[in-house]
């Protein structure tokens, strides 16, 4: 293969369509504020928990589709009051009563899913369901654009301003309540934060797969890095190169490829792979048993 | 007050209003080494859950002297896991100085000296989740130091730690209680206790003694503390007992007439005689 060729296959279609640079700018503004979260929510063994903040989201979607058909502001605005809304009772019953924190999330979070099932049905076919399930990066307009943009923006901002309690409410949350009262706050922000990048990624990704871009280049970053400052620029990493992997996948293959759903596989793919050979405790690492040190 | 006195005034602390520490009176001085003694669910912990706010009390209160109490905790709930060095996890004992944005980079030298005091230089930028039991409590300790209190309390710190480590952290101890710091340690090994902590406080759910070690440790107060009844009594009535700076004990707390048997000898002058005998422990 020619030079001409490769850089006709890479970097051709961004060059030949506004929609695929639209689309990589908003899938790369994701890259930089979904990971870092995704990386927090892993260590702190809330992966999960995500997937249930995803679904969390989709009544308040619905709503707004109901309200205003597919628009952008509405749909978002009411994901985000759905998804605060139900990560801030959730937190409220988790300190004030027995249920931990993934009992009384998945009450509340199941309560949501079908409340959003039930309004998508009261109006609206299957195809309109599948458009708030697997969104439409290819059709990113300049709202939604801002609206990454603005997302990633927020979320690094204050992830960098919360960085230090975050750090210890993960490691040491019994700490942070005997010296202050911020674990409670920290924790409701970092939540909003999660809320808020899968709204942002309902918008590109639809709301079952922005968890997608969220954890598995967290997850895949765990085999190649050993701290927070290495686990963050890596995820990140791991993110933008599915984004651009999936998007150019989907741009190429002869069958018409759903964008969304070939993003996320890429970062799958990524994070087969990491797992197989990475570094940091990977399977084929892991095979091979290399000789001691002294001490 | 001063900041390392702790009060208790009609003191209940407990679950679900089971009491685990009941009606406790008194002051710990500051500047007081004291001992926390007594069998296994005697509300040692509880009560120094109590004093950090862990605890809510169902009745009376605790007065400190400061908020800033540097506390460890018997099961630390500390993700070992996590991906931080053992400086990272020292510098937490900075949070109330620095907060969550000062520059702690020009600090590094107290840091790794608070590391040096309990012997772990040269660990500081290993991951925690590397460290032996008796290292990781180094390190705790080392944050203990950084934290600064004049008030600190310390759940079983020795439990699971060999000989070599336990003389190095007493002597620790013995040198915040020389620079005037108040420290409560709940501790089982009496040994120990007499050896280094001039006052004991032997609870079994009540008080049973409190003063002078020489005094407290007594054969008939430890006979009385192991006494305890572990289990709650699911049907136990009411407690009628009023909380108040003034009362002699012999109050009648159930109507029934349960036989409160005259005072047993506080040695001090935190004596407040209050026999419970509503749950079936024999005093």
């Amino acid at each position: 293969m020619t030079l001409t060729g490769l850089s006709d296959l890479l970097v051709g279609p961004f060059i030949e369509f506004g929609f695929m640079r639209r689309a990589l700018a908003g899938c790369l503004a994701l890259s930089l504020s979904a990971p870092p979260l995704g990386v927090f929510l892993m260590l702190r063994r809330m992966s999960l928990m995500s997937e249930a903040m995803s679904h969390a989201i989709l009544p308040g979607a619905a709503a707004g589709f109901l309200v205003a058909g597919l628009s952008l502001p509405a749909m978002t605005l009411g994901g985000l009051i759905a998804g605060l809304a139900v990560a801030l009772a959730a937190g409220f019953v988790t300190r004030s009563t027995v249920l931990k924190e993934d009992a009384s999330l998945a009450g509340f979070y199941l309560i949501s899913l079908a409340g959003g099932v039930f309004l998508v049905s009261l109006r609206g076919s299957q195809i309109d369901l599948l458009h708030i399930l697997f969104g439409t990066v290819l059709a990113l307009d300049d709202d939604a654009l801002t609206l990454l943009g603005g997302i990633a923006s927020l979320t690094l901002l204050a992830l960098a301003a919360l960085y230090r309690p975050l750090v210890i409410e993960c490691v040491d949350p019994l700490f942070l309540r005997t010296v202050g009262r911020v674990g409670g706050p920290v924790h409701s922000a970092f939540l909003a934060l999660v809320v808020i990048n899968l709204v942002g990624g309902f918008q590109a990704l639809g709301t079952l797969l922005a968890v997608g871009l969220m954890l598995l280049p967290a997850i895949a970053a765990r085999f190649w890095a050993a701290d927070l400052s290495g686990l963050i620029p890596v995820s990140m990493l791991i993110s933008m190169l599915a984004s651009v992997a999936g998007l150019l996948v989907s741009y190429h293959a002869g069958i018409r490829l759903p964008t969304g759903p070939a993003i996320v596989l890429a970062a799958g793919a990524l994070y087969l792979f990491s797992m197989l050979v990475g570094p940091r405790g990977g399977l084929l690492h892991r095979l091979v048993r290399r000789r001691h040190l002294e001490a | 007050m001063s900041q390392g006195e702790i009060r208790f005034r009609g003191l209940t602390l407990g679950y679900d209003r089971h009491p685990a520490v009941h009606h406790l009176d008194g002051v710990v001085p500051a500047g007081d080494l004291l001992a926390l003694v007594g069998p296994n669910g005697a509300g040692k912990s509880t009560l120094l859950k109590g004093i950090v706010g862990e605890v809510a009390a169902l009745d009376g209160s605790i007065e400190t002297g400061t908020r800033a109490i540097a506390y460890l905790p018997q099961a630390a709930e500390i993700d070992r896991t996590f991906p931080v060095s053992v400086l990272d996890l020292t510098a937490m004992g900075l949070w109330r100085p620095f907060g969550a944005w000062a520059s702690l980079s020009r600090h590094r030298q107290k840091l790794l000296d608070a590391l040096a005091a309990v012997g772990l230089t040269g660990f500081e930028d290993r991951p925690i989740g590397t460290l032996s039991g008796g290292q990781f409590q180094r390190a705790l300790f080392a944050r203990l130091i950084l934290q600064d209190s004049r008030l600190i309390l310390l759940d079983e710190p020795f439990t699971g730690i060999d000989e070599r480590t336990t003389a190095d952290l007493l002597a620790l101890i013995r040198g915040w209680h020389g620079e005037g710091r108040t420290v409560v340690a709940a501790l089982h090994d009496l040994h120990q206790v007499r050896a280094h902590f001039p006052s004991t406080l032997v609870l079994a759910r009540r008080p049973i003694a409190w003063g002078p070690t020489p005094e407290v440790l007594s054969p008939p107060v430890l006979a009385r503390a192991l006494a305890l009844s572990e289990a709650w009594d699911e049907a136990a009535a009411i407690c009628r007992h009023e909380a108040g700076p003034t009362h002699d004990g012999r109050h009648a707390h159930d109507p029934s007439g349960h036989d409160h048997p005259p005072g047993h000898g506080h040695a001090h002058h935190h004596a407040h005689d209050h026999s419970h005998a509503g749950h079936g422990a024999a005093p």
